[in-house]
């Protein structure tokens, strides 16, 4: 009897010590951003978050993370707003409406999107999405629209612009994946129900399909920001890289910077404990955004999720 | 069986990975048939001396001491300088020399000037090639944003020989703490009252506006690839990519083209005495705007940093101490030679004596190092 | 009547725009294929593969990745699919269900953030320089949430009927797990696992301060070493046309190394029960 409980036992306790490296390497992360970044917050405490300089010249130092938070806002809002219809239309046909052989391959293909490493697209972007977005929807914009102040400016193609829709593509795949079991996981007798009163396939969809599972789409498309938040090496090479109080989005076709690229681009090069501690936090300040989207996100999708039974494909 | 499927896959992509790996550990052996023991040494900063250092280092390291690697990453002056306080590397390279906080964060580090080059200001116009006018006072204005075309007045009057266009102009700048910034900036606070109040000289300053890109590699790329664009680079990278560069004037009131001759006049007006030892602070030291009438105004030392005394780097060794004082000297004598064809000014008689100096007075573990 | 044909209508349109949100959508990817293809292609040579950096070619970038796949899969994969086993097999509580929250906050941690921290533990902490292990343990972090996820819902699909009819024959709990659940979930393991491994040989941000890059070969635990994204970063930074052509081909191996993956992956499991 003694015998089985100890194997048994060490067994357990041992995967249960292991499965704790979950916890240690998030204590680790936030032990390392909190100390990291100590230095930075007690010199300028709340007006590093509300702040806008950032001037390492010694004397003058000047340290705020403002233009970046607001940066990763406005490109993963952009994302959003293009990505998600994009998203939701590629779900909408892939469950309603595809014929059955194309069904796999197309589904594969969206999923194919979010195996391309992001400094491939960083790659791809710099030397031929950027002069395609140039050519032909900034210079356009700029030349009909100018007048706007969201499209003032001369634009040159890096830029929050491009960066934001090399996100939108990037949270494809994550937003139409997640949209499509949604959808799927609608009872077939909502739809029945609609088309028994002579609903068209497209007020089904619109009417009782995404408003049944609106708060699982909801909670895709905070995923899908979730992920645009965290994204860093394609945005760093498309933003245009600019820093201080030049970095706040006024214009879509202006150079800008998030907090994730301006880690990127910047770390390595800090003079200064005071200047390593400022990236430290403005990176302690991405993880928090970070974990704040995607514990809402977790909630809602699971929320709607639960309802089927056996596991799920992520 | 699928599951038979998948696991000879993994097995087929372990055996891929594992036999991978040490079939490139085969290769990687030196082919030199030299029995000696395989000597690293690790160096990051600035790209303003890269084209020139890595040039040396290839020399040096196929013909001089096939033994001996040295793994150099540019990464920008204050990468190198950040990576030398934290001892990650043997040695380091800035043109920004180091500040008094540096010094004190890093005591007993010494300055080696290496090479001197020259801040180019390049342009992406269509159609206008190599020689626009341009003083300190008007490009400062352009990097404030205060001139924000190409056919501003103040710019057309200096070339009434062109026609500039009416097109804004996208200033580029460095994103990384570099040295070449820290020239420019020192340049533009000379020559500009408004910019010396308001942004100053560093490494890193806070740029009213303009795209920024990392390495003097990383702003040729962008101007090349930006129209009506401007930037600052490095004189070697401006050449190598064909860009076109401003006459900038100098203190004699001359339109001076950067090349290698503007910059060894600068050299022979600026650099010949009043430098301090290798162990001082070399952070008054300034080549630019000397007074020759044919000196470029934008001129700088560019420096190899290091311990005086190599065993605070941990994993330092005797042979690695001596692999690095022996190609510290190597680079300050017969590198030298290779600097005129990449436009780099050699250095003179009296800075060579100066690094001698230095050098030899490296030790490890108390001991002084033999320099050949 | 006229309500009906503007319905019909609508429902045509509608069709035709999600068509077109697919088409859109699948561009890009064509076009990346494309353009990695055309322009990497004709670097690839024995040389370019084999040789480093100084004799035009991006050796120490593929030896640095396959041995950063090497020591992330030593370090995280014992890690992660012994989290998802006890996740799985002793899950009932309300420690293991912290776990899994902990483990999905993991998943989506900015990956920028993962290297920051691999600096501050092991390049300033445990080795003191730029290392491969630094880069290892960074990719690790990113790699242990994921398999351990699902190594957990593979385990799961598991019927209990089969542990069932192991503890019949008197095995105990551990032997049970490691001799009968493991192998019978043995397909969803290894392609969870090749997933995750994919993913991590394209991650670019924790490699950037972790192992920095390095033009020669591997030199050691406590020195810098290159790595396929580390390189095409780089080398897409350059003026220079010939290193710009140099990241192409890089892209192009780095491609072939995850796109083969998933696509072995994709193979595998398409007679895994999925819905």
């Amino acid at each position: 009897m003694t015998k089985k409980l100890t194997g048994d036992n060490l067994f357990r306790i041992l995967a249960a010590s292991i499965a704790a490296s979950a916890v240690f390497i998030l204590i680790v992360t936030a032990y390392t951003l909190t100390t990291g970044s100590s230095l930075v917050l007690q010199r300028f405490g709340t007006s590093f978050l509300f702040g806008s300089n950032w001037n390492p010249v010694e004397g003058r130092e000047a340290f705020g993370a403002l233009p970046y938070v607001l940066g990763t806002l406005v490109t993963s809002g952009i994302a959003l707003l293009i990505g998600v219809p994009l998203s939701l239309g590629i779900a909408i046909f892939l469950v309603e409406m595809a014929p059955k052989f194309l069904r796999v391959p197309v589904g594969y293909l969206v999923e194919l999107l979010a195996a391309v490493p992001s400094v491939i697209y960083g790659l791809w972007g710099l030397f031929v999405f950027r002069y395609w977005i140039l050519n032909y929807v900034e210079t356009p914009l700029s030349n009909y629209l100018g007048w706007m102040p969201v499209f003032s400016g001369t634009p040159f193609g890096l830029d929050i612009f491009t960066a934001g829709i090399i996100l939108a593509i990037m949270i494809i795949p994550t937003v139409a994946s997640i949209s499509k079991e949604v959808i799927t996981a609608v009872p077939n007798s909502i739809r029945e129900g609609a088309y028994s009163i002579g609903a068209t396939k497209w007020e089904v969809i619109r009417h009782w399909v995404l408003n049944y599972g609106r708060s699982g789409i909801f909670g895709a498309v905070i995923l899908g920001l979730g992920r645009a938040i965290g994204e860093t090496m394609a945005v760093s090479m498309l933003i245009g890289n600019a820093t201080g109080p030049a970095a706040i989005p006024t214009s879509l076709f202006r150079p800008g910077q998030t907090m994730a690229s301006l880690i990127a681009n910047g770390y390595l090069e800090a003079t200064g404990p005071l200047e390593k501690s400022a990236y430290v936090g403005v990176g302690l300040i991405l993880l928090l955004v970070s974990l704040l989207i995607n514990v809402a996100a977790q909630l809602m999708v699971t929320r709607v999720l639960k309802v089927k039974g056996g596991a799920v494909e992520q | 069986m699928k599951t038979k499927h998948t696991i000879t896959i993994a097995i087929v992509a372990i055996a891929i990975i594992a036999g991978g790996a040490i079939a490139y550990m085969f290769l990687s052996q030196p082919n030199s048939p030299n029995s000696e023991t395989t000597v690293t040494l690790n160096g990051a900063g600035a790209t303003f001396p890269y084209p020139l250092l890595n040039t040396i280092i290839t020399k040096y390291t196929t013909q001089a001491k096939t033994n001996v690697q040295i793994n150099y990453q540019s990464i920008g002056s204050g990468g190198g300088i950040s990576a030398l306080k934290s001892k990650t590397v043997d040695f380091a390279a800035s043109d920004a020399p180091l500040t008094a906080s540096d010094m004190a964060s890093a005591p007993n580090t010494l300055h080696i000037p290496e090479t001197i080059g020259a801040v180019t200001i390049a342009y992406n116009l269509p159609g206008i090639p190599s020689g626009l006018h341009l003083t300190g006072k008007i490009i400062a204005d352009i990097f404030q944003g205060t001139i924000t075309t190409w056919n501003d007045p103040t710019i057309q009057s200096l070339n009434t020989n062109r026609t500039l266009p009416e097109k804004t102009i996208t200033t580029i700048h460095r994103s990384d703490g570099s040295g070449t910034t820290f020239i420019f900036t020192g340049y533009l606070s000379l020559s500009n009252q408004q910019w010396n109040s308001t942004v100053g000289q560093g490494k890193s300053v806070a740029w009213p506006e303009g795209i920024g890109s990392n390495g003097n590699t990383g702003v040729a790329s962008t101007v090349n690839g930006t129209q009506y664009a401007i930037g600052y680079v490095e004189l070697a990278y401006a050449l190598q990519n064909g860009m076109s560069v401003a006459a900038i004037q100098n203190p004699a009131g001359n339109w001076i083209q950067p090349s290698l001759t503007s910059t060894q006049a600068t050299v022979q007006s600026g650099a010949a005495s009043g430098l301090p030892a290798g162990n001082a602070s070399w952070i008054n030291v300034s080549l630019l705007n000397t007074s020759d009438t044919n000196a470029y105004p934008i001129v700088s030392f560019t420096y190899l940093l290091a311990y005086k005394e190599l065993n605070v780097i941990p994993q330092m060794t005797q042979e690695r101490a001596t692999a690095l004082v022996q190609f510290l000297w190597y680079v300050v004598h017969d590198g030298q030679q290779l600097a005129p064809s990449l436009a780099y000014a050699q250095l003179p008689s009296n800075v060579v004596q100066i690094d001698e100096a230095t050098i030899q007075s490296i030790t490890f573990n108390g001991q002084n190092l033999p320099t050949s | 009547m006229t309500n009906y044909i503007l319905r019909k209508f609508k429902n045509q349109l509608f069709f035709i725009l999600c068509a077109a949100c697919v088409v859109i959508a699948v561009i890009p990817l064509i076009s990346i294929l494309y353009e990695v293809v055309s322009r990497g292609a004709p670097q690839l040579s024995i040389n370019f593969l084999t040789q480093k950096d100084a004799d035009g070619g991006i050796g120490p970038a593929i030896q640095g990745t396959l041995i950063l796949i090497g020591l992330t899969s030593v370090i995280g994969i014992p890690v992660g699919l012994l989290s998802g086993v006890y996740l799985a097999e002793f899950g009932n509580n309300k420690y293991a269900a912290s776990i899994r929250t902990v483990n999905d906050v993991l998943t989506e941690f900015p990956s920028i953030v993962v290297g920051i921290t691999a600096f501050g533990l092991v390049v300033l902490g445990i080795i003191g320089s730029y290392s491969p292990l630094a880069g290892a343990v960074a990719l690790s972090f990113i790699l242990i949430p994921i398999v351990a996820r699902t190594t957990e819902e593979s385990l799961k699909l598991v019927p209990n009927s089969v542990r069932e009819a192991a503890l019949a024959l008197g095995a105990h709990k551990w032997r049970t797990t490691l001799s009968v659940v493991l192998p019978a979930a043995k397909g969803g393991l290894v392609t969870g696992t090749l997933l995750a491994i994919a993913r991590i040989a394209g991650e670019t941000a924790p490699l950037i301060m972790t192992v920095l890059g390095n033009s020669y070969f591997f030199q050691g635990f406590s020195s810098p070493m290159d790595a396929l994204p580390l390189r095409i970063w780089r080398d897409s930074l350059q003026p220079y046309a010939n290193l710009q052509a140099q990241g192409w081909g890089a892209a192009l191996v780095l491609i072939l190394i995850v796109l083969s993956l998933n696509i072995a992956v994709r193979v595998a499991s398409r007679g895994r029960l999925r819905r």
